[in-house]
C-alpha cells in the first residue's frame, strides 16, 4: 500500500514536471513591474512586433505590482531563476549592477540607438552599459490658474524663483481659510532636487567617501522646504487628515502642486483650468529626471536574444509609439516625431514643459543601501517638520547616517 | 500487542502523519534551522551568503534603530497588557451571568477578535481622522482640541493600544470564561451558606480559582505582544512622523529583510526576539509558583 502511493506520488511530479522540459526555440523570461494590470495589452503588442522581427524567440512575460516586485526579483537571483530580462527603476539599478547581477551589454546595443545621452549615461556602472533606459517621467508645477486669477497674480513662468512661488502662495492663501497657496512635500525625493535648485547642496561628496548633507547650503534648502509649511502656505499632514495633495488638488482648495507628470491623467478632467511650469529655481533650475531600465541578468543563457528584446523595447518605434498613445510612461528617446501626439494632447497646454524639464535633469543619489538611506533621511525630515529638530541637527545626525550607510 | 503489529501500527501512523510533517519541515522547520544558519552570514538575495560569525548581533548592539523599536515594543506591552488583563476579565464576569439575551452580547463581543487587522485599521483610521473621525468630533462637542492622533508618534502609540485592547478584549474575556465556568459551583454553594458577601466570594473564590488561567492570559499576551505588527504595519497615516518613526521589532524585522535586503541582519533580530520572549517565559514560570493556585495539586 505504502510503496504504491509513493509510486504514485512519484509519477504525479514527473507529470508536473514535463512541460518544464519541452522547449526548442529560445524563449526570453521578462519580468516587470509597470505593465500590470494596466499596459498588459501594449506590451503583448510589443511582443508581438518583437517576435515578428526576431523569428525563433518568445518572450514570456512576468509581472508583479511593484511593492512585490523586488522582493521577487531576488529571491529569482537568489534562487538562481532570474528572468531574463527585467525591469529596474534607477534607484534599484546601481544595488543590482554592484552585486553582479547585471550582464554588461555594452556590446549588445546598437550605438545609433537614439536614447537620451543623460539616460543612457544613468544606466551605466564603471563604465559599462549594464542597462537600458526604457522610460522617464519628471517632476512639474502644476497650478490651479483659477486661484490665480481669483488672487490676481501672474501665472508661473519658466524663469520663476521660489520667492515668486511664495509670494503668489501668499495671495492664494489670503483667498480663504481652507485654501491652500502651494504643497511641495518635505520628503527625500524633494529634498535631493531642491538641493539641485540650490546648486551648492549635494548628499555626498564627488567620490562617494562622505556624506555632505549637513552643509550650510543643505541647511538652507531644508529651511526654505520646511519654511512653506511655517509659514502656513502648505497644510502639514495632519492638516490634510489623510486627504492626499493630488485629492486638495482636485478639489480646486490649492494654487500649486509640485508632483509628477503621471498626474495628467487623473487632473485631465478637473473642474478648473489648470496647467504646468517648470518648477522655479532657488539658484537654479533643476527637475527630476526618474528613468525606469531594463537589464539583461548575468546567468541568462540567452544573452544575445534577451539583450535584442531590452533593445527593441527601449527603444524601437514600435515599443516608442505604443507607450506614447497608450500614455504608458514616456520612451527616453530623443525623436521629437514620438512625441507630437503626446504634446497635443490637453490639458495641460503647456505639455512641452515635460520637455523643457529634461534640459535639466537630476537624478537621485544613489548608493547600495538606498532604502534605508531614503528611509533614515525621510525619519529625520518629519522631525524637522515636526519642530523636534532644527534643519541643522537633522542634516547633522541625516550625515553620519548616511556616512554609515556608505562605509 | 506484539512488538510486530507495534511496528505495523507505527507505519500506518507514520503515513497519516506524514502530509502534516512535510508541511511543517518545509514551511516551518527548515525555515527556522536556515534562518538560525542566516544569522551568522550577511546575505542581500543578490550575491552568496558570507559568514560573518558574530557580525551581525555586534552591530545590533548599536543599532539606534532595533532599540527604538524594542522601546516602543515594550512601551505597547506596558500599556496594553495591564489594561486588557483587567478589561477581559471584567468582561468575562460581566459575561458570566446568567441573563436573557447574553449569548447575543458574548458573541458580538467577540466580533472584533474574528475581524481581520485590515479592516479594523481601516474603521479605526477613520475613527481617530483628526478633522473628520469621531473621537474628536466627540471631544469638540467637549471644546477640547482633539490631537493628531495617527500622525504623531506618541498620540499613535495610545490610539494603537486603544485598538488592540479594542480588538483583542473578547478573546482574552472567553479565556478568562473558560476559567470561570470551570469553577465548581459547589464553592459558591458552600460559600453563600456560610454568609460570604460577594465581594469576599470574588476575593477568596473566583480570583484564586483563576490564577491558572490569569498565568495563561499573561503568557500568551507577552509573546503575542513582543511580535506585535499589524497595528504597527498598518495604523500610522502614510509618510507622517508615526509612519516614519514608530516602528517595533518585527516591523524593523520586515523592514530589514524586504526592503533592505538584509537577510542575515533580519535573521538575527529575529532569533534576538526569540531569547527574549523565552527568557521571558521562562522567568514567568518560575514566578508562577509564587501566585497561580492549580486546583489539582491540593
Amino acid at each position: 500500500m505504502l510503496r504504491r502511493l509513493l509510486f504514485a506520488v512519484g509519477c504525479a511530479s514527473l507529470v508536473l514536471a514535463a512541460p518544464a522540459l519541452a522547449q526548442d526555440s529560445t524563449t526570453v523570461r521578462y519580468f516587470t513591474f509597470s505593465a500590470a494590470p494596466d499596459y498588459l495589452e501594449e506590451l503583448d503588442t510589443i511582443v508581438t512586433a518583437f517576435e515578428e522581427a526576431n523569428p525563433g524567440v518568445n518572450v514570456e512575460v512576468e509581472t508583479a505590482p511593484f511593492a512585490d516586485y523586488f522582493t521577487l526579483l531576488q529571491a529569482g537571483v537568489a534562487s538562481g531563476d532570474a528572468p531574463d530580462v527585467f525591469e529596474l527603476n534607477y534607484e534599484s539599478f546601481v544595488t543590482y549592477a554592484a552585486n553582479g547581477a547585471l550582464l554588461d551589454i555594452s556590446d549588445l546595443v546598437s550605438a545609433d540607438a537614439p536614447f537620451y545621452p543623460r539616460a543612457l549615461e544613468a544606466f551605466q556602472y564603471e563604465g559599462a552599459q549594464m542597462a537600458l533606459p526604457a522610460t522617464f517621467s519628471t517632476v512639474l508645477m502644476f497650478y490651479n490658474a483659477d486661484l490665480f486669477d481669483q488672487a490676481e497674480v501672474a501665472y508661473p513662468t519658466a524663469d520663476w524663483t521660489w520667492e515668486d512661488a511664495i509670494a503668489a502662495a501668499q495671495a492664494i492663501r489670503a483667498l480663504g481659510d481652507d485654501t491652500w497657496g502651494l504643497f511641495s512635500p518635505t520628503q527625500f525625493w524633494e529634498f535631493y532636487k531642491k538641493a539641485a535648485q540650490n546648486g551648492e547642496c549635494s548628499f555626498f561628496n564627488a567620490d562617494m567617501t562622505e556624506s555632505t548633507i549637513n552643509s550650510p547650503a543643505c541647511v538652507s534648502t531644508l529651511e526654505t522646504m520646511v519654511g512653506f509649511m511655517n509659514d502656513d502656505l502648505m497644510p502639514t499632514a495632519s492638516e490634510l487628515s489623510g486627504v492626499s495633495d493630488s485629492e486638495l488638488f482636485l478639489s480646486g482648495k490649492l494654487g500649486m502642486l509640485v508632483t509628477g507628470i503621471w498626474m495628467f491623467g487623473a487632473f485631465a478632467d478637473a473642474p478648473f483650468a489648470w496647467d504646468v511650469e517648470v518648477e522655479p529655481a532657488i539658484n537654479q533650475n533643476a527637475n527630476h529626471f526618474f528613468a525606469n531600465g531594463v537589464a539583461v541578468s548575468s546567468s541568462t543563457a540567452n544573452g544575445e536574444a534577451a539583450a535584442a528584446w531590452a533593445t527593441f523595447l527601449a527603444s524601437s518605434e514600435t515599443a516608442a509609439n505604443v507607450r506614447v498613445e497608450a500614455g504608458w510612461e514616456l520612451p527616453a528617446l530623443n525623436e521629437p516625431a514620438y512625441f507630437e501626439a503626446y504634446l497635443e494632447q490637453t490639458p495641460p497646454e503647456n505639455r512641452e514643459a515635460v520637455f523643457a524639464a529634461l534640459e535639466n535633469p537630476v537624478t537621485p543619489p544613489v548608493i547600495e543601501r538606498q532604502n534605508e538611506m531614503q528611509d533614515a533621511v525621510n525619519a529625520l525630515l518629519t522631525q524637522v517638520v515636526d519642530g523636534e529638530l532644527t534643519a541643522q541637527e537633522a542634516l547633522d545626525q541625516a550625515k553620519a547616517e548616511l556616512d554609515a550607510l556608505i562605509n | 500487542m506484539s512488538w510486530n503489529s507495534g511496528i505495523h501500527k507505527w507505519k500506518w501512523v507514520a503515513l497519516f502523519l506524514l502530509p502534516g510533517l512535510f508541511g511543517l519541515s518545509l514551511f516551518v522547520l527548515y525555515p527556522i534551522l536556515s534562518s538560525f544558519w542566516l544569522a551568522f552570514q550577511d546575505w542581500n538575495l543578490l550575491r552568496p551568503p558570507e559568514f560573518i560569525g558574530l557580525g551581525n548581533f555586534q552591530e545590533l548592539m548599536g543599532d539606534r534603530d532595533f532599540w527604538r523599536a524594542l522601546g516602543y515594543t515594550l512601551t505597547f506591552i506596558l500599556m496594553y497588557v495591564p489594561v486588557v488583563f483587567v478589561l477581559g476579565l471584567a468582561l468575562a464576569l460581566f459575561l458570566n451571568q446568567k441573563a436573557r439575551g447574553m449569548l447575543i452580547v458574548r458573541a458580538s463581543s467577540f466580533l472584533p477578535v474574528v475581524a481581520s487587522w485590515v479592516v479594523v485599521s481601516l474603521i479605526w483610521k477613520w475613527i481617530f481622522n483628526p478633522q473628520y473621525g469621531l473621537i474628536n468630533y466627540g471631544l469638540g462637542v467637549l471644546g477640547i482640541q482633539g490631537p493628531a492622533w495617527l500622525f504623531e508618534p506618541q498620540t499613535a502609540v495610545y490610539a494603537m493600544v486603544i485598538t488592540s485592547v479594542w480588538k483583542d478584549v473578547g478573546y482574552i474575556a472567553l479565556l478568562y470564561l473558560g476559567g470561570l465556568q470551570n469553577i465548581s459551583e459547589s464553592y459558591y454553594e458552600a460559600a453563600r451558606i456560610d454568609g460570604a458577601t460577594r465581594w469576599r466570594v470574588m476575593r477568596h473564590i473566583t480570583l484564586p480559582l483563576l490564577t491558572p488561567t490569569m498565568f495563561f492570559v499573561t503568557i500568551t499576551l507577552l509573546i503575542n505582544y513582543f511580535q506585535m505588527f499589524e497595528q504597527v504595519w498598518l495604523m500610522p497615516m502614510r509618510d507622517s512622523a508615526a509612519d516614519r518613526q514608530v516602528e517595533v521589532i518585527v516591523t524593523e524585522v520586515v523592514k530589514n529583510a524586504f526592503s533592505y535586503s538584509r537577510m542575515g541582519y533580519a535573521s538575527a533580530m529575529s532569533w534576538v526576539l526569540f531569547v527574549l520572549i523565552f527568557a521571558i517565559t521562562i522567568v514567568q514560570l518560575r514566578l508562577q509558583k509564587r501566585w497561580v493556585y492549580y486546583e489539582s495539586a491540593e
